[in-house]
């Protein structure tokens, strides 16, 4: 079966879904792509958009119409050539308005998990839950008689388990986006050593087609985005709750040091409290507590994450997009508050924020801001510059910074000892492009 | 000329669109209304009673399309309540609007039906994406054509002009011009608080302009969108008077330009150019303008030019004869166009850097002519000697289509 052969019909589960969603539409923009080339025309191209949801495949088919008509805007010298034979599609306005439709024509909104016994592939992006991606994908393949491939955006379930219980031999690998998958490049590839090689080499031709940046990682629960990110979390809630012991302070107060340091002095995008509520508690809790049993030497847990939880406060984002409240309090895109866990109740920065900056004390001049540097040529003299000042410095933020890098580093070079990442280019290039974080964890700044 | 014509009391607003620092494409912007307004008041805040314009010409483009407005002569009232009741009238030739705009005030002058005519240019076109706005702007073009051009459709009729001045001169050189030209608009438009590219502080132009290769893929294969004029919604505005007519709003002579000649020319839409490589219709247009005037280019103080892309402003020296054939790439690089070379070119940034409402350009280069001869330039002034005091404008609609030039000399 040829590439093209393999992507005439295929199916995405859980497609109403903030992951699911933008699989479907790369996937449904290179099925319809494949669909303009003229040794093509004619032929169909069925994309299953598979869902529990009834509404949220009608938002889905929104969704699809917004985006596709922006990607459509963006590639119009190139579909006026597709369509040079439309002699009733003149302008581009009527050139990007058939390319919207024959987007959307590719794509079949179903609630019937029947309609993926036709498909040759399957992507597979349902909860982050064992039993039910093992039932799913087992019940597809009992019901094809395709011998289809099975495409998991499992972000912590080892594709092994899944392969052995699904009854998948050979047939599926970990194709891992990161949210959202329309706009990050990174996509972990995860082959079970049972893999067949021309599963893997559509998988890479079919990401080198979405222009993703493939990382191999290895088949350890996690895989080396949340590898690193759950570590660094559960480091950043250790070093606040030893912090507010230490200092003998509220937690709300170590919490919002603690996401200070590692945005500001760190440099990375958000701070780390921040980006657990970005992905959300109640994420971050399920990832760990489906990496835990695999790993042996260290506990992945922190009772932190079960407070907040049973306090009812997960983070995560609403269907807007929009931020909701978790550690800290968020208004028009910035925080204005941190949880406090004992009292149970949100307490306004500006009461605690300026006794907190004082006890981390000023930072060196030489600081720099991470969206000013990501794209700086001088980026690593730059950062080189402020983090030796940081060195130097006897201020409290100083020295909860380096220390923090220092364990970035250390979780970073454990993932290639463990063997998760064959190199630590590999954990930097995650880190890099699904992170967007300014320089790589394994690095030599804070040595 | 049977009468004679003068021009006073300009005014242009802001040409707004990226480059402004206060224009948010996200966000709702002022529309017609408001740009016939400001333009308008603009003019009349300058005489003693709007009474006393008697004819409201309007070069727009298409607002039909762009605002989905017709009828445009309906909005001279808005600006003034005394302009109820008086005749008003829209013209269109694509980017030439403005320069029809122009020439029907001085018909009118001419033929003794106004003594006053409030001459306007207007277009709004931040309304859509470039990419839909592509669309809107290849009405400029002979719609037949529309299926076989490119996506950008008037950047992909100019790059296969640059294309074939690269064959005729070479790319290098070809560019070395395109790229002075550019800069050139860039540091005048510095100096007009109103032009687009006003608040640019690139230091280096030149390495800018080295960066942005043509790409094909994305845009069109020979020019990047440096070598093209911006998306602008602005909207220009003057007065087209007979003497009786000054005399009438009490403006001073000293205070206004004296239309000297012009030159109106067409040529065939649905033929192709004979010549890629050569602006005939301007150089008909030009030529017919100054031998109208009695004047030679060597009198002229300074010129505006219709650099839609900077390969037009190139092409456009050799039509107005100062540079040879295939000489104008060299012409420009040297450094003749700028505003303290041998013939001063677009002193406010011209259409790459001041901005290009298309309806709307005519009009403002009128109104730039009638600052620099009037010393009414501001930052922007260049020295106009008393051996060369005559100014030129040539405001060209499509592909070398419909093409005005008038000749002025302070009045």
């Amino acid at each position: 079966m040829t590439y093209e052969e393999r992507l005439q019909n295929v199916s995405v589960l859980g497609a109403a879904g903030k992951m699911g969603s933008g699989i479907l539409l790369l996937t449904a923009i290179e099925m319809t792509d494949l669909s303009l080339k003229p040794g093509n025309k004619g032929k169909t191209f069925v994309l299953n958009a598979i869902d529990v949801s009834a509404e949220g495949l009608a938002g889905l088919m929104k969704y699809l119409r917004g985006q596709v008509r922006k990607v459509a805007e963006k590639k119009t010298v190139w579909l006026r050539k597709m369509y040079a034979d439309r002699d009733d599609l003149v302008e581009n306005y009527d050139i990007i308005d058939e390319y919207v439709f024959d987007v959307l024509n590719v794509v079949r909104p179903v609630t019937t998990m029947a309609a993926a016994y036709q498909s040759n592939l399957i992507f597979e992006a349902v909860s982050e839950n064992r039993a039910l991606k093992v039932k799913l994908l087992g019940d597809i393949d009992k019901n094809n008689g395709n011998n289809p491939w099975f495409f998991t955006n499992t972000s912590s379930v080892p594709i092994k388990l899944i392969e052995k219980e699904a009854g998948l031999e050979g047939r599926v690998l970990g194709f891992h986006f990161y949210n959202p998958p329309a706009v990050q490049r990174l996509v972990e590839l995860i082959i079970t050593g049972k893999t067949l090689a021309e599963v893997e080499d559509f998988a890479r031709n079919y990401a080198k087609n979405l222009k993703k940046i493939i990382v191999p990682s290895n088949d350890f629960a996690g895989f080396i985005g949340n590898g690193h990110f759950m570590r660094d979390a559960l480091h950043g809630m250790k070093e606040a709750t030893a912090l507010a012991e230490e200092k003998n302070i509220p937690l709300y107060k170590a919490i919002y040091m603690v996401n200070k340091v590692t945005q500001d002095y760190l440099v990375r995008p958000m701070g780390i409290f921040q980006l657990i509520d970005y992905v959300g508690i109640d994420v971050v809790q399920f990832i760990l507590n489906v990496m835990n049993p695999f790993v042996e030497d260290e506990e992945l847990s922190h009772d932190l994450l079960d407070k907040m939880m049973l306090q009812g406060v997960k983070g995560g984002q609403k269907s807007s997009g929009a931020q909701k409240d978790g550690f800290l309090k968020y208004k028009g895109g910035r925080f204005t508050a941190i949880w406090d866990v004992h009292k149970q109740e949100y307490i306004d920065l500006d009461s605690f924020k300026d006794e907190c900056d004082e006890m981390l004390g000023e930072l060196p001049s030489s600081v720099v801001a991470w969206k000013s540097v990501i794209r700086n040529k001088k980026k690593d003299d730059l950062l080189a510059a402020f983090f030796n000042d940081l060195k130097t410095s006897a201020d409290l933020g100083a020295a909860m910074a380096i220390k923090y890098g220092l364990k970035s580093k250390a979780i970073g070079e454990k993932l290639v000892s463990d063997k998760v990442a064959k190199e630590t280019d590999h954990v930097n290039t995650v880190m890099l492009t699904g992170f967007f974080h300014a320089y790589g964890p394994v690095n030599n700044f804070f040595d | 000329m049977r009468r004679r014509i003068y021009m006073t009391a300009g005014y242009n607003t802001v040409s707004m669109g990226t480059g402004r620092k206060e224009f948010n494409p996200k966000k709702a912007r002022p529309g017609l209304e408001h740009y016939f307004k400001e333009a308008g008041q603009g003019t009349i805040n300058q005489i003693n009673d709007a009474d006393n314009i008697d004819e409201i010409s309007i070069g727009n483009f298409m607002a039909a399309r762009f605002n989905k407005q017709a009828n445009l002569p309906g909005f001279a009232a808005h600006i003034d309540d005394k302009l109820q009741w008086k005749p008003s009238i829209s013209v269109e030739g694509a980017c030439g609007s403005g320069g029809l705009s122009l020439m029907y005030g001085i018909r009118s002058v001419l033929a003794e039906t106004a003594d006053v005519v409030l001459s306007m240019g207007i277009e709004v076109q931040n309304t859509v994406k470039a990419i839909y706005g592509a669309d809107i702007l290849a009405g400029a073009g002979w719609y037949q054509k529309r299926k076989e051009g490119h996506a950008y459709f008037f950047p992909g009729q100019f790059s296969d002009r640059a294309g074939a001045y690269y064959e005729k001169v070479g790319m290098e050189k070809a560019r070395a011009g395109m790229k002075q030209w550019f800069i050139n608009s860039i540091e005048n438009a510095r100096l007009d608080p109103t032009a687009q590219e006003h608040q640019n502080r690139v230091p280096d132009l030149a390495a800018l302009y080295d960066k942005f290769k043509p790409n094909g893929t994305a845009f069109v294969d020979k020019l990047s969108v440096l070598d093209c004029s911006k998306v602008s919604d602005g909207a220009s505005s003057i007065l087209v008077c007979s003497e009786e007519g000054l005399a009438k709003l009490g403006i001073d002579k000293k205070d206004a330009v004296e239309v000297m000649g012009f030159g109106h020319v067409g040529r065939n839409i649905t033929n192709d150019p004979e010549d890629l490589t050569e602006l005939q219709t301007i150089k008909k247009a030009a030529s017919k303008a100054l031998d109208n005037a009695d004047v030679t280019i060597a009198q002229l103080g300074t010129i505006e030019v219709h650099d839609c892309f900077s390969i037009a402003g190139v092409l456009a020296t050799e039509a107005l004869g100062l540079a040879p054939n295939g000489g104008g790439a060299d012409y420009v690089a040297a450094g003749n166009t700028a505003r303290d070379g041998a013939m001063p070119m677009n002193t406010t940034g011209g259409l790459i850097g001041w901005g290009h409402p298309t309806g709307a350009t005519g009009v403002h280069q009128a109104v730039t002519i009638w600052q620099q001869l009037t010393g009414k330039a501001g930052e922007a002034q260049i020295n106009i000697s008393n051996h060369r005091p005559y100014g030129m404008t040539i405001n060209m609609g499509g592909d070398d289509v419909t093409v005005i030039s008038i000749v002025f000399k302070k009045g």
